[in-house]
């Protein structure tokens, strides 16, 4: 090969240039991207941090719904979902189910009637392999409809420094300034923290899409309906729920009933805080048995992810936004937790006072 | 051509360019699905997994490829130093480019978490169930990433450096391009 014409020492500055501006091009557009540029948008991160900022950090522990208790069990599914999803878990049979009941809230030393409402999670297995992960909690509607108002909201509750408690101006201004959270003041004016988590029936609230046999898709939202229910409110020991529920399975397998509710043409599938008309069709899919439970710290719940969209083959996410912002911010809330049972350099200690307890 | 060529063999450097198209966008959709919580993380990170187990089985190809075409020679009179720094990134880069996506992979397996590649294709874990397992490879992936990032940084100057200013037949070497 012939040697090239040497190049003026004009020339060869102007080719480094060249190649540091490919670079720096490159660079920019991947900090752009990993949202170093941008530190207003709105991540996993800055949710779970504000979750942590509002409530503490409890190392080990889930950063939201954090008090809670592991139960496991199976469906029994009756075959009437299966004209809808081609889901395993709906073809008649049993699909194993490892499940937590918890609290919403940040601490999990808080007592039990620290929030009128419930949550239960659910994790299928499916005799496929594949997972439904399902998290509804015991209220008819959610408070916001986009990530951006949970998290203004989020903010609105933190506490002030001063009194400890969040600051009334700004919870007012937050709800003032929020019309879509109507439906739901309305319904927590009435709500009472309950005396067991049996007696609650659970929603999914977020929309989901069965797909059928022949790929048709079907918009759909579900709940969890308890066999017993009751409204009686808990008294104000700080942790009855427990030993409520210890109690109850003590006496039998405890039981709900999987109702899926398809939405008609225009039904809002985007929006959380409404709620469908009451003369939708609702399919009983089958029955939810619970038949034992395990304290969280030792369950085989603790290190399940209940990632709303671990979804089976026949289910599918709907276009609401709460969806992907909850699986992120769920993926976060695992890697810290994880990472404090992993003892992880730059972690709190997951085994410090708190948990000794 | 035989392997005295001034130029790689027509198989490595198309798998060269189809997974150097490949591995940037993954690196991109990568720290991308990570920083949002909009829709834009779901379908993400639902090309990411196909997408990374499609670059683990071409970096099997392509190391094959490599093992029984040896590449070109380095210009006689490339400096000891940077001879020693593109064999140590070359190997580098296939090292992560097979490594990444089975740290990816165990991480998922260790998370609990099934592995699913479309709707319904799902690969076996890899990896016993353990949180602190899937602490440890969740972080060595994101960090492997940014090596791999670095590494892909570092590469494209050198290619662009014996291109521009060199001049040396390296970067033509790849690309296939030889002026007359």
């Amino acid at each position: 090969m012939n040697a090239p014409p040497p190049l003026s020492s004009r020339s060869v500055l102007l080719r480094f240039a060249l190649i540091a501006f490919v670079l720096l091009v490159i660079v920019l557009a991947f900090a752009y991207v990993a949202g170093c540029l941008t530190p207003q948008r709105l991540t996993a991160q800055s949710l779970v941090n504000q979750l942590q900022a509002n409530a503490g950090v409890f190392p080990g522990y889930r950063r939201n719904h954090a008090k809670g208790v592991c139960v496991a069990g199976y469906f029994e599914s009756n075959g009437n979902a299966q004209p809808y999803s081609i889901a395993q878990v709906f073809a008649p049979g049993r699909t194993p189910v490892v499940g937590r009941f918890a609290v919403p809230i940040g601490n999990p030393y808080g007592p039990d009637s620290s929030a009128p409402l419930r949550s239960m999670a659910l994790r299928f297995t499916q005799a496929n392999g594949q997972q439904w992960r399902t998290g509804m909690n015991s209220m008819p509607v959610f408070l916001v409809n986009t990530p951006q108002a949970f998290y203004e909201f989020l903010q609105a509750q933190q506490p002030d420094p001063a009194t400890g408690k969040p600051n009334p101006a700004k919870v007012g201004a937050f709800f003032a300034s929020h019309p879509e959270t109507a439906p739901f003041l309305a319904w927590v004016k009435t709500a009472k923290p309950s005396a067991s988590y049996v007696t609650e029936s659970y929603l999914s609230l977020n929309a989901f899409e069965f797909v059928d046999a022949n790929g048709a898709r079907h918009a759909v939202r579900w709940r969890m309906v308890s066999e017993t229910p009751d409204t009686t409110p808990g008294g104000s020991e700080p942790n009855y729920l427990d030993a409520d529920l210890t109690q109850r399975l003590a006496q039998g397998p405890q039981r709900w009933h999987l109702v899926v509710t398809l939405a008609n043409p225009g039904d809002p599938t985007n929006d959380a805080t409404k709620a469908w008309p009451s003369d939708r069709r609702d399919i009983d899919a089958g029955t939810l048995v619970l038949t034992s439970s395990t304290p969280q710290e030792s369950g085989a719940c603790r290190d399940i992810n209940y990632d709303p969209l671990v979804l089976p083959d026949g289910i599918q996410a709907s276009d609401d936004p709460l969806l992907p912002a909850r699986s992120a911010a769920y993926a976060t809330s695992y890697l810290r937790r994880t990472s404090e049972e992993a003892h992880l350099p730059g972690t709190a200690d997951a085994h410090s006072t708190q948990e000794a307890k | 051509m035989n392997t005295s060529s001034p130029q790689f063999v027509l198989a490595a450097r198309v798998l060269h360019w189809l997974m150097a198209a490949l591995i940037l966008t993954m690196l991109f959709i990568g720290v991308g699905m990570v920083a949002s919580v909009s829709e834009r993380h779901e379908w993400l990170i639902r090309i990411h997994k196909p997408l990374g187990i499609a670059i683990l089985l071409l970096a099997v190809v392509r190391l094959i490829v490599r093992l029984r075409n040896p590449p070109p020679p380095l210009p006689a009179d490339l400096p000891a130093i940077q001879k020693l720094a593109a064999h140590a990134s070359h190997w580098l880069l296939y090292l992560l480019m097979l490594v990444i996506p089975l740290v990816g992979w165990a991480m998922l397996s260790a998370g609990g978490y099934p592995v699913m590649l479309s709707d319904s294709l799902r690969l076996p874990p890899i990896f016993p169930v353990s949180p602190v397992a899937f602490a440890v490879l969740r972080h060595t992936h994101a960090w492997l990433a940014m090596l791999l990032f670095l590494t892909f940084l570092a590469h494209l100057g050198a290619a662009l450096y014996h291109g521009l200013i060199r001049r040396d037949g390296v970067l033509s070497s790849m690309t296939g391009y030889r002026p007359k």
